[in-house]
């Protein structure tokens, strides 16, 4: 596997030089085992997503009770006036 | 005869008749709890003191001469990646340290309802990724029947609690075997229903496609009774199924007259250990003698179940676990900004094991790689359950061994994913299929327990029941551990 820094980046995981040169060694191991897959010809095969017979759910569109604001709040490390709090994200202008 | 050795069944038939109170049952556990937990390590958190109180209110409402059902003042624990109400729910992950979930999962709902008694919340390998436990994020769990080998996995700390007598029964979670494998291990039964049989609301989601509430318990009759409790569509999972439930303590008998049993060859070949392959050929003969038709069949696609497998549910889990971002709930890490918050929570928070699904899965789903992994294994995935609906025109069951090996020694598979990786071969193919399976105990090898797998057809958990049930009444294996094992 050549692309383990690319990768890293798309699943915001940071990981030391030493534990990507490991990632880059298991990571190829498994996808040379899951390579077998290529044997097979599926041209013709859909793929399932799932199991269940596909359908709708539908209910009325009526307000019901949820998690309050404090009890979604609860677990956050960092909150300000009812939000989550973030590390800024933009410069000031 | 000593509370704990009791049934679920039995000791809620006495609490019925009123021979034994919920607060004696308590304690007797509580008791056991302090003598074997220690070996063990079954447990991430206990709450002797609302198990307690728990105790005290079903005494009370029976008292007052409330109709409280079979379950009631039966203590039990849950794996800890099923949400309960402002206590901690960890997935043994250090990502989750302090998490205290604002809501009950459904069955947590379910089976307070029912009056049971929650111990504590149980050990698991990090977000129910592994196959023995190794991968939790605070301590690995040991096997009662051996505490230098590991008691399976993903659902590890509910399969030793059940069988080191810690609890009466145990929920866990099951998306490639991880209730039906540690049954296996620990000898006792464990079943993962049909997908959408059990509502997955509040079980914390690793691979959504896959993921499966189950239970693990002391016997046959004990699974039927918890199953019952917590099957049933619900309005907060819209892939909760509308399919009535049976009675399924109702149907356990009838034996097995008359039923065809198919018995794939591919899961008896290669990389089955002989006293597993032994204890699996008797426990097939026992249900012919009881009158079962049983017949050689195949499941060709078998051999690349595994694969499949290891590309579908890492990228559902590289999408599920993209929600901890050290943000709404978990434990940041120091950062510059808000990429290195997320960069680094994320490294601090996940073990090796859970990173690597991650990877796997992000590149299974990136760009160019889509179609050539991902996409592959949902075509493959599409004849692997073809294979199992073809057999089941013929054929009523599948019998199958649980997991190739008995127990393995800790340590032995921590270097090698691969090889962990396969202790769940004879299990995953039924996972992407979503059909029923039990796994019960067949038998010793060398002093430790074989499992047998019976898989049924989309939603006949109550033949899979009523086959385990028949062979179980014949058997005359052991099924709790020596006690020298877990030192009592």
């Amino acid at each position: 596997m050549e692309d383990v820094e690319h990768v890293m980046k798309l699943a915001r995981l940071d990981l030391s030089a030493a534990e990507r040169e490991e990632m880059r060694r298991q990571l190829s191991d498994i996808l040379e085992h899951v390579a077998k897959l290529q044997e097979l010809d599926t041209a013709e095969v859909p793929p399932t997503y799932h199991v269940l017979k596909t359908r709708e759910i539908w209910r009325e569109d009526e307000v019901r009770p949820g998690l309050s604001q404090e009890a979604a709040l609860a677990n956050a490390p960092r909150r300000r006036d009812g939000c989550f709090q973030v590390p800024r994200v933009a410069e000031e202008f | 005869m000593e509370l704990t050795r009791l049934t679920a069944r039995e000791l809620g038939g006495q609490l019925i008749r009123g021979e034994v109170s919920a607060q004696e049952a308590v304690q007797a556990y509580l008791d056991r709890i302090a003598v074997v937990e220690a070996r063990v390590q079954a447990f991430l958190q206990r709450d002797p003191e609302g198990a307690s109180s728990q105790a005290v209110a079903v005494d009370e409402r029976r008292a007052a001469g409330e109709d409280m059902g079979p379950l009631a003042g039966v203590p039990m624990a849950l794996k800890d990646n099923l949400c309960t109400r402002h206590l901690p729910t960890t997935c043994a992950s250090r990502i989750l340290e302090g998490f205290r979930p604002p809501y009950d999962a459904t069955v947590t709902a379910r089976l307070r309802a029912a009056g049971t008694v929650l111990l504590g919340k149980t050990n698991l390998d990090e977000f129910a990724m592994g196959s023995s436990s190794e991968n939790s994020g605070f301590f690995p769990t040991r096997n009662p029947w051996d505490l230098e080998r590991v008691p399976g996995g993903s659902s590890a700390g509910s399969a030793a609690a059940v069988a080191a007598r810690e609890v009466a029964f145990a929920l866990g979670s099951d998306t490639g075997g991880s209730v039906r494998q540690p049954a296996a291990f620990c000898g006792v039964v464990g079943m993962k229903p049909t997908y959408g049989r059990v509502s997955r609301y509040g079980l914390v989601a690793f691979a959504s496609s896959l993921d499966q509430v189950g239970t693990l318990t002391r016997d046959v009759a004990d699974c039927a009774l918890v199953l019952a409790a917590i099957c049933g569509v619900d309005p907060l999972d819209a892939t909760s199924a509308r399919e009535a439930v049976p009675d399924f303590p109702a149907l356990l008998e009838g034996g097995v007259r008359g039923l065809t049993l198919g018995v794939p060859r591919e899961y008896l070949g290669q990389g089955v250990e002989p006293g597993v392959r032994e204890n699996v050929r008797r426990a097939i003969a026992a249900l012919e003698d009881l009158g079962a038709r049983a017949e050689e069949c195949s499941l060709p696609h078998t051999e690349y179940a595994l694969s499949t497998y290891y590309l579908i549910a890492p990228a559902e889990a590289s999408s599920n676990l993209a929600r901890y971002d050290g943000i709404r709930y978990g434990r940041p890490a120091a950062h510059d900004d808000l990429l290195s918050l997320y960069g680094n929570t994320r490294r601090e928070g996940f073990g090796p094991e859970v990173r690597r699904r991650i990877m796997l899965g992000t590149y299974a789903l990136s760009a160019g790689y889509y179609d050539a992994y991902y996409l592959k294994a949902l075509r493959v995935r599409t004849l692997i359950r073809q294979d199992f609906l073809r057999a089941f025109e013929r054929y009523d069951l599948l019998v199958t061994p649980t997991s190739p090996t008995v127990a393995f020694p800790l340590g032995e598979r921590t270097r090698d994913p691969l090889q962990m990786y396969l202790a769940d071969v004879c299990t995953v193919p039924v996972s992407l299929a979503g059909l029923p399976a039990v796994s019960l105990p067949a038998g010793l090898s060398g002093g430790l327990p074989v499992g047998l797998q019976i898989i049924g057809r989309p939603f006949d958990e109550a033949t899979v029941l009523r086959a385990a049930y028949a062979l179980e009444q014949g058997a005359f294996w052991t099924r709790t551990p020596p006690p020298e094992e877990v030192g009592a």
